[in-house]
């Protein structure tokens, strides 16, 4: 048997409310970390899981404290110990890597310095040592030429570079157990892929004990040898990663697992009605109890206990979990999205080209914008009225650039965009009439920012109503009645503000704002990337239905590439402001032609262990797109020499009339979509 | 649903969330008494007139600084005149010229502000340095030159105390409002179309109103203090009416024989700011704003 090296034992964590109640954020947590396994653990956000990773290492966030239970670490409760004690334990044993190492990095103070910091903390070594040592962690983290990166500052690095830092930081005291909360969450697709890659090698080749937070699915079955689900400060599923992704035998999992949109499927995935319950609010029987499908009368007064199944290895806190080890194979079915696309162009945008260049005062005096390299160029793109198109692409790529554009929050710097053929929206703001406002509209990503603090549901969708109608008294709420009733909200919610409310219903308002306007074009700018995966599905559900009921051109802006899988029409691709392919979904997915596209389908994690990311490009990040020639000519495995460096790529278009901006001859493109 | 219960609160009536600060406030020692020594002062402002023993301008050469006695409370000052007396009704004029005159400065530097933050570029560019020239300049000279050209009378220090306040709420209520005209909402609003004024009233408004109030509130009291210093010069108002900057100028050469002419406004005077002062931070972390970590400008 391996050895223990943590032990959690009816752990407890909680804070007292105002009424001088308990409430508890974990609720008696028992697990074990075996020497050199990586568990994941996974949950929606406010599951405790974090909570819980932090209590690993000793510490319990300000304003909580330990009800009940420990934390063994070499048999000593970390959570009793004292400062000074952890202090030893802390970066030597247990190392933490934390969600955003930009933030976690000292900004002032050179990377090889600030690793040496850590060795002097955690090492015995001798300066000579250390400064081999440095260069060493940096190697071991796969960063080029570690010299130079040591002489950089934070900022001089990506994000992917940046997070690879804190790896090496955290390795520098060769800890026995590593802590990793959310470490990739913040980046890149293509990124994200290659820092997992690295955990994984760093897992082998250490032996070190890691324990994995995230929200996402994907990233924990590319790591993790186990899996614990939490729920509502619960361990509700806990065993082998492959059996729980595989097979869960839990509703919430298998419900989980069932609201994740999936690349190889196009669709919408079913959603999980509901939402978590509060700390606090949970008085008796299973906490998943309002969400469960396989729930009877027993689970409404009876809270499961966690049973261990010996023949799986498995935990599981349910009572019917029988009924599910029969059915609980993912079968995943999706509602097929329904199109009514009109051939008639609702929106035309030609060369258009985008600028975020400083005008100089002749410019200024001028009213032009003199920027040979602009930040997005050469766009063109034709939307058909009731389609979803999609724009994807890393950060950086110009995607909510355009969206900004077509709103009109930024201007243009050359090019086109005309509505409905004959009227021109090329101009900003100032410049449009009110009826040009009216027929688009944005909902953003994050509903806690899009949506006023101080203003009332009511209020919040009153103001379209009120600017472009006119509405007054009674008609208004009428009105505002009947648009929540649209994004399934009850009338109750017209009178609270944003905060009394859960992420999911808040994005629902933001939707019923967009509507109220009766718009023809909406654009959603990630709209669901802060979203958890179960209430990602409801709100995915309920634009498909919007978008059938009104007939609305969805211009869809997400780096999750499931997503747009899952609702989009058409896709286009963007690197660095440029297009690289523009294509029905179907085709842009099963056969990805651009190298880019390529790249970008090849790292997306899914939730399934047994498919790997293909790590075609190096992780590099560019700055500014290039002068000339190519826009992905800096990463592209397949360059062709001179001319992709020179020339810019002529589009080329395929039988099923996607659009692809290469200089590789389609034939060639095409031939390695069969091997 | 069992999470409807937790969300039970429902949109309040102005009424309730001002009584619901007022007990917030109260409930931490440090507010307690700030509120209680503010609420005095305001209540003995009102009554002063009707319980003050004594004419406060009565002079009375017989009783030239008597001390303190069963009669003359706080004693008589250089001229026989009740200190008891002028010290209740020294408060009066004081508090409300810097009331209005901090409502003012609130009222315009918030607007400026607010305005400034909004629409930045150059607008914002030109009335930002012309603010900085403005605060380069001391406040209290240009106090002087105002009260000597147009007089001391309160139409006067009114607006011209609210003037030199409001500058640095200018300040405040651009930055208070950069922090929130990034946010998605104003965007949003911006795309819909509203007119700036509608932006300013209905999104910037009740987001910073709060850091507003409670800087409004800081200004108040320094306002307080710089109107007795004005009277302590000789500028703020003229005798005989009772104030506290003007009873310490006029007996501050009598302090080691008569100190008791000089405590008593002292401690009027001291004990109106640090009330004051208590409910302003006590306030301000009623409504979760944290001044400590914010530098006054």
């Amino acid at each position: 048997m391996t050895e223990i090296i943590q032990k959690v034992k009816n752990l407890s964590i909680g804070f007292k409310s105002k009424k001088g109640e308990e409430i508890l954020i974990l609720r008696n947590i028992s697990t074990n970390i075996k020497k050199g396994e990586t568990v994941g653990i996974v949950g929606e956000s406010g599951s405790g899981k974090s909570t819980l990773a932090l209590a690993m290492m000793g510490y319990v966030k300000h304003g909580l404290y330990t009800i009940g239970g420990e934390c063994e670490f070499n048999s000593s409760n970390l959570l009793k110990m004292k400062n000074r004690d952890l202090e030893k334990i802390r970066g030597r044993k247990i190392a933490m890597i934390p969600q955003n190492a930009g933030q976690a990095l000292t900004p002032n103070l050179k990377i090889g310095y600030q690793i040496d910091e850590a060795l002097q903390l955690h090492s015995d070594l001798k300066e000579e040592e250390r400064e081999q040592k440095i260069s060493e962690l940096l190697n071991k983290v796969r960063l080029p030429s570690p010299e130079t990166i040591a002489l950089r500052y934070p900022h001089e690095l990506s994000g992917g570079q940046q997070q690879r830092v804190a790896v090496a930081m955290a390795l520098a005291g060769t800890p026995d157990l590593l802590l990793l909360d959310e470490p990739t969450t913040g980046l890149d697709v293509t990124t994200q892929a290659h820092v997992l890659e690295l955990l994984n090698f760093i897992a082998k080749d250490t032996g070190t004990s890691m324990v994995y937070v995230s929200h996402d699915l994907g990233a924990i079955a590319q790591v993790s040898d186990r899996i614990i689900v939490m729920y509502s400060g619960e361990i509700v599923l806990e065993g082998p990663s492959r059996d729980i992704l595989k097979k869960p035998i839990h509703p919430y999992t298998y419900g989980l697992l069932k609201s994740i949109p999936k690349l190889s499927l196009a669709g919408l995935p079913q959603s999980m009605p509901g939402s978590q319950p509060q700390p606090g609010t949970m008085h008796r029987g299973c906490s998943f109890f309002d969400r469960c499908d396989f729930s009877d009368e027993k689970c409404k007064s009876n809270s499961p206990q966690l049973e261990y199944l010996e023949e799986l290895n498995t935990s599981v806190r349910c009572f019917n979990h029988k009924s599910l080890i029969n059915d609980s194979k993912v079968n995943q079915t999706v509602n097929k999205i329904k199109t009514s696309l009109k051939d008639k162009e609702i929106l035309n945008i030609s060369e258009v080209s985008i600028s975020y260049a400083k005008q100089n005062l002749l410019d200024q005096v001028l009213n032009r914008i003199s920027d040979d390299n602009p930040t997005v160029k050469d766009i063109n793109i034709n939307i058909k009225k009731g389609e979803t198109i999609a724009l994807v692409g890393e950060s950086g790529s110009g995607k909510s650039t355009i969206l900004k554009s077509i709103a009109g929050l930024l201007r243009t710097k050359g090019g086109v965009i005309k509505f409905d053929q004959k009227r021109n929206l090329s101009s900003d703001l100032k410049e449009r009439d009110p009826n040009d406002l009216r027929i688009i509209q944005l909902i953003f990503q994050n509903p806690d920012e899009s949506l006023n603090p101080n203003h009332t549901v009511e209020e919040i969708i009153a103001q379209p109503l009120k600017l472009y109608f006119g509405l007054k008294g009674e008609e208004l709420k009428k009105n505002i009645k009947e648009l929540l009733q649209k994004v399934r909200l009850g009338e109750f919610y017209m009178s609270r503000y944003p905060r009394q409310l859960s992420g999911g219903e808040k994005q629902r308002v933001a939707v019923a704002r967009a509507f109220a306007a009766k718009p023809d074009i909406i654009l959603c700018d990630e709209v669901t990337s802060a979203l958890d995966v179960s209430v990602q599905a409801a709100v995915l559900n309920l634009l498909q239905q919007l978008k059938e009921d009104f007939g609305t051109t969805y211009i869809f802006v997400s780096h999750d590439l499931a997503v747009v899988r899952a609702i989009s029409d058409r896709v286009a691709v963007l690197y660095q402001g440029r297009l690289c392919e523009v294509g029905p979904s179907k085709d842009v997915y099963q056969f990805p032609s651009h190298p880019y596209t390529e790249v970008l389908l090849g790292a997306v994690l899914e939730p399934d262990p047994d498919i790997k990311p293909k790590l075609v490009a190096e992780d590099i990040v560019e700055e500014k797109p290039p002068q000339k020639g190519c826009s992905f000519q800096g990463r592209c495995s397949r360059i062709l020499g001179d001319i992709c460096k020179n020339e810019i790529p002529p589009w080329q278009i395929t039988n099923s009339g996607n659009s692809i901006r290469c200089h590789i001859p389609l034939k060639e493109l095409q031939k390695d979509q069969i091997n | 649903m069992k999470l409807d219960n937790i969300y039970q609160e429902e949109k309040k009536s102005n009424f309730a969330k001002v009584s619901e600060i007022i007990i917030t406030m109260a409930s931490r020692p440090s507010g307690f008494i700030g509120l209680s020594i503010l609420i005095f002062h305001v209540i003995l402002a009102f009554i002063s007139p009707y319980i003050a023993p004594y004419d406060f301008k009565a002079i009375n050469p017989t009783l030239m600084l008597q001390a303190p006695s069963a009669e003359y409370w706080f004693g008589t000052d250089d001229l026989g005149r009740d200190v008891f007396t002028r010290t209740i009704l020294g408060g009066r004029t004081a508090l409300t010229i810097t009331f209005f005159g901090s409502l003012i400065a609130l009222l315009w530097g918030g607007l400026l502000g607010i305005f400034c933050g909004l629409v930045g570029g150059k607008t914002d560019d030109i009335v930002m340095r012309i603010v900085d020239a403005f605060l380069s300049i001391p406040w209290i000279l240009a106090m002087l030159l105002i009260v000597s050209l147009l007089g001391t009378s309160t139409e006067v220090l009114i607006p011209a105390l609210g003037f030199f306040y409001g500058k640095g709420i200018v300040r405040v209520a651009r930055a208070a409002t950069h922090d929130v005209i990034a946010k998605d909402f104003i965007i949003s609003a911006r795309a819909r179309g509203h007119s700036n004024i509608s932006i300013i009233w209905h999104e910037i408004i009740p987001n910073v109103r709060d850091a507003i109030l409670v800087e409004g509130a800081m200004r108040w009291s320094w306002m307080l203090l710089g109107f007795s210093s004005l009277s302590f010069l000789g500028f703020g108002v003229s005798p005989p009416t009772p104030d506290w900057g003007l009873m310490i100028s006029n007996a501050r050469g009598l302090m080691s024989f008569a100190y008791w002419s000089v405590i008593a406004p002292i401690v009027g005077l001291s004990s109106l700011i640090i009330g004051i002062n208590l409910t302003a931070d006590a306030f301000a972390k009623a409504l979760g704003i944290d001044r400590s970590t914010k530098a006054p400008v």
